[in-house]
């Protein structure tokens, strides 16, 4: 019975949507059409190197994040200056993560996530990821469900999050991120752009309402 | 504790509720504001585009595209959200996607659920129906929550609560969180929503959200966002629920750099809001990534159990309607509202509907298949700004009119054409018009003659619904004010005889 309402359900909705559009579409006919959608927008930025890190710096500072650039074998003391101005102590990290990323130092402790709750992720001061890229144009890096970068909810409990992006991993448009992203394109996948914010009060922006308050980036150059 | 949902068969006509709405200066002050700014940082980020005409045409064909082979795109998508681990539900209208939420959430095994704004669900009035089940439904986007507690209704499909200030707020948040010492800095505001909503994320163990895409390519669903509180409610529950129109597919994970870039920038005036989710079927992680299993193990993330409901409720009725079609593309960004003079003029509860301003003035008439909401599609002036700002192109007047048509030949019962009432009356109109005496006639008649139809409203205004004879072509789109006691030139004759 309960089995029946469902196949009619769907069999009536896709026979009222055949019987609006005049006919039954096939892979082929849509394959064709999409092919045939006009793209003039801009799929390639017109940048040099340094002017997209440079665009980038600049639309993340605009969100009020921090960015800071390190060159590759300072990460690990560009972090525990960070973490001492933000007066982390606990910081989550991924499975994954270089190691060479975690600042040997004895005022912080890295629990990695194996699957940690959700209340243990509210218990840590920040969390610290790799990210697969990044885009200039709309100061955003994309955060997957890989070695690395984690869990969503990692990223998202914590107060503060600590960013490492990669230069050769930043592009300058969303069309070309989007080009990079179609191979993983079924991992969870998160695009974050600054800190949480609202401006539900009045369009005044507020930050961390509820995920991070603090992000800081480190652009390895 | 929701307020009263916004159900267009009950609501008051457009132009009785836009009266009442216009005579509260300080909702037209708060409405003002929020559009002025939003449109101010539209206008900026969008000037930064070189190519924004080329994004918006191809948005456009993209749309269009979609809604030519939806039946094969929402198989697909069904297809690949399965594989993935995703449960695909069909609804045929509001009443089927209550009943199938509801009880997803009873398996669920839970009688509370944290919801991301979505207005769909609205649409649907899902919360009373929820309530009613049994089930407490909590709002976790700021604005939602504001409305929530202050049982009042949303105003506009992407800031719902800017109708509201800060005062405001902070009063409602006083009262139904118990917070007398509540400070007004939009700073404490914002703090007593998250302490008043952290502790529902860490406990609520079933979520329900709206998806502003679904991608068929891949079985993905996409949520647009900025306070984190929708990357909670699709990450931390054991149980999700996503409820999304047949009209929120996209064919292709590539399209997604198209949409991307129009909406937030229309929306909320951002380059990019603060977080994009996009989640298919229930891992997280996936094979192929070149990870050991073990390696991946620690990456499961997300709800065990993921519900989609695709539904129709009208959508079809509009995809058949080659003209008002092009409703379907609508990408839910308000940029037509915070444009639209008569919006900013009335705010969004004069709609009667969820979906306020141009875009609910052809959406609205249309979900309720034109039996009611007969008066939106006049509440506009045409002035063709909604088109002009609209990322996917949707000529909106052209749709306006359309539907104009449309009222007066269903009223007419499709022999408009031989008889239209609307043009007579408006024949004896001008008849009236052109004479002095006849005019004065007809004011003093109308006024004996009106007495009966006249109905009041809240405010104590007078509003005439129907007409009878050649006048009822006026009276069955819109409604007429009542006639005033006492004519201009009755006065001004009143006055002169009694010399004050
Ligand atoms: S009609 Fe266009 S401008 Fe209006 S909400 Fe929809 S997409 Fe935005």
């Amino acid at each position: 019975m309960e089995t029946d309402l469902v196949t009619n359900s769907r069999v009536g909705v896709l026979r009222r949507v055949r019987a609006a559009t005049g006919r039954a579409s096939d892979g082929v006919a849509a394959r064709v059409g999409w092919d045939g959608i006009a793209r003039e927008y801009r799929r390639r930025g017109t940048l040099e190197r340094e002017g997209v890190l440079a665009l980038l710096e600049d639309r993340l500072r605009d969100y009020d994040a921090r960015v800071f650039r390190v060159v590759g074998e300072d990460v690990g003391q560009s972090v525990a200056e960070r973490l001492v101005e933000r007066g982390v102590r606990r910081m989550v990290v991924p499975v994954g993560l270089p190691a060479a990323w975690m600042s040997a130092s004895a005022a912080v402790e890295y629990v990695v996530d194996e699957g940690l709750s959700s209340e243990e992720l509210d218990g840590v001061d920040g969390v610290m990821t790799g990210a697969t890229l990044a885009i200039a144009e709309t100061g955003t890096f994309v955060l997957q469900g890989v070695a690395g970068q984690g869990r969503r909810a990692a990223t998202l409990v914590p107060d503060y999050h600590l960013c490492v992006v990669r230069a050769e991993d930043v592009v300058e448009t969303v069309p070309e991120a989007m080009g990079r992203l179609q191979g993983t394109a079924g991992l969870a996948t998160t695009f974050v752009s600054g800190p949480s914010a609202t401006a539900d009060i009045e369009m005044t922006r507020i930050k961390g309402v509820h995920g991070p308050q603090f992000l800081d980036v480190l652009l390895i150059v | 504790m929701s307020g009263a949902g916004l159900d267009p068969k009950t609501a008051p006509t457009f132009p009785m509720a836009a009266k009442a709405m216009m005579g509260d200066v300080q909702l037209r002050k708060n409405v003002r504001h929020a559009t002025d700014v939003i449109q101010e940082k539209r206008a900026r980020v969008v000037s930064e585009m070189p190519d924004w005409q080329e994004l918006r045409e191809a948005g456009k064909q993209i749309r269009r595209h979609t809604m030519e082979h939806l039946d094969f795109y929402l198989e697909e998508f069904e297809a690949n959200c399965t594989r993935a681990g995703g449960v695909v539900h069909w609804a045929r209208d509001a009443e089927e996607a209550r009943r199938i939420v509801i009880g997803l959430v009873k398996a669920s095994g839970s009688d509370e659920v944290i919801k991301i704004k979505s207005m769909t669900t609205e649409e649907i009035q899902l919360n009373s129906a929820l309530e009613a089940a049994g089930i407490h439904p909590y709002e976790t986007d700021l604005a939602e929550l504001i409305i929530q507690l202050g049982a009042d209704r949303p105003s506009h499909i992407v800031v719902p609560a800017l109708h509201k200030n800060r005062e405001q707020i902070r009063e409602i948040f006083q009262r139904e969180m118990n917070l007398p010492e509540l400070g007004g800095r939009p700073e404490d505001l914002a703090d007593a929503a998250r302490m008043f909503l952290r502790e529902k994320f860490l406990r609520v163990k079933t979520a329900v959200s709206g998806a502003n895409f679904l991608i068929a390519e891949t079985g993905g669903v996409c949520v647009v966002e900025s306070e984190g509180n929708g990357r909670m409610c699709l990450t931390l529950p054991e149980t999700l629920i996503t409820i999304a129109g047949i009209d929120k597919v996209l064919p292709r994970f590539q399209d997604l750099e198209v949409m991307l870039q129009l909406l937030p920038r229309s929306a909320t005036g951002e380059r990019m809001n603060p977080y994009n989710s996009i989640w298919t079927g229930v891992d997280g992680a996936s094979a192929g990534d070149g990870l050991r299993d073990g390696a991946r193990d620690g990456l499961r993330d997300g709800p065990r159990v993921f519900h989609v409901v695709l539904m129709d409720n009208a959508r079809t009725e509009i995809l058949a309607d080659d003209e008002g079609r092009q409703t379907l593309n609508c990408i839910r960004c308000g940029a037509c509202q915070n444009v639209c003079p008569v919006y900013r003029q009335t705010g969004g509860h004069a709609y009667g509907s969820v979906y306020a301003g141009p875009i609910g003035a052809i959406l609205t008439p249309q979900l309720q298949e034109m039996h009611h909401a007969q008066s939106l599609p006049y509440a506009s002036s045409l002035c063709g700004a909604c088109y002009e700002v609209c990322p996917v192109k949707i000529n909106i007047p052209e749709v306006l009119i359309h539907l104009r048509n449309k009222v007066v030949k269903q009223n007419t019962a499709g022999v408009a054409g031989l008889f239209d009432v609307e043009a007579g009356a408006m024949k004896a109109m001008a008849l009236i018009f052109r004479s002095e005496r006849r005019f004065r006639a007809a004011q003093r008649l109308g006024r004996i003659a009106e007495r009966p139809l006249v109905r009041r409203d809240a405010q104590g205004e007078g509003w005439i619904g129907w007409l009878p004879g050649l006048l009822g072509g006026w009276t069955q789109a819109r409604d007429l004010g009542e006639m005033p006691k006492e004519t201009f030139r009755d006065w001004w004759e009143r006055r002169g005889e009694n010399g004050n």
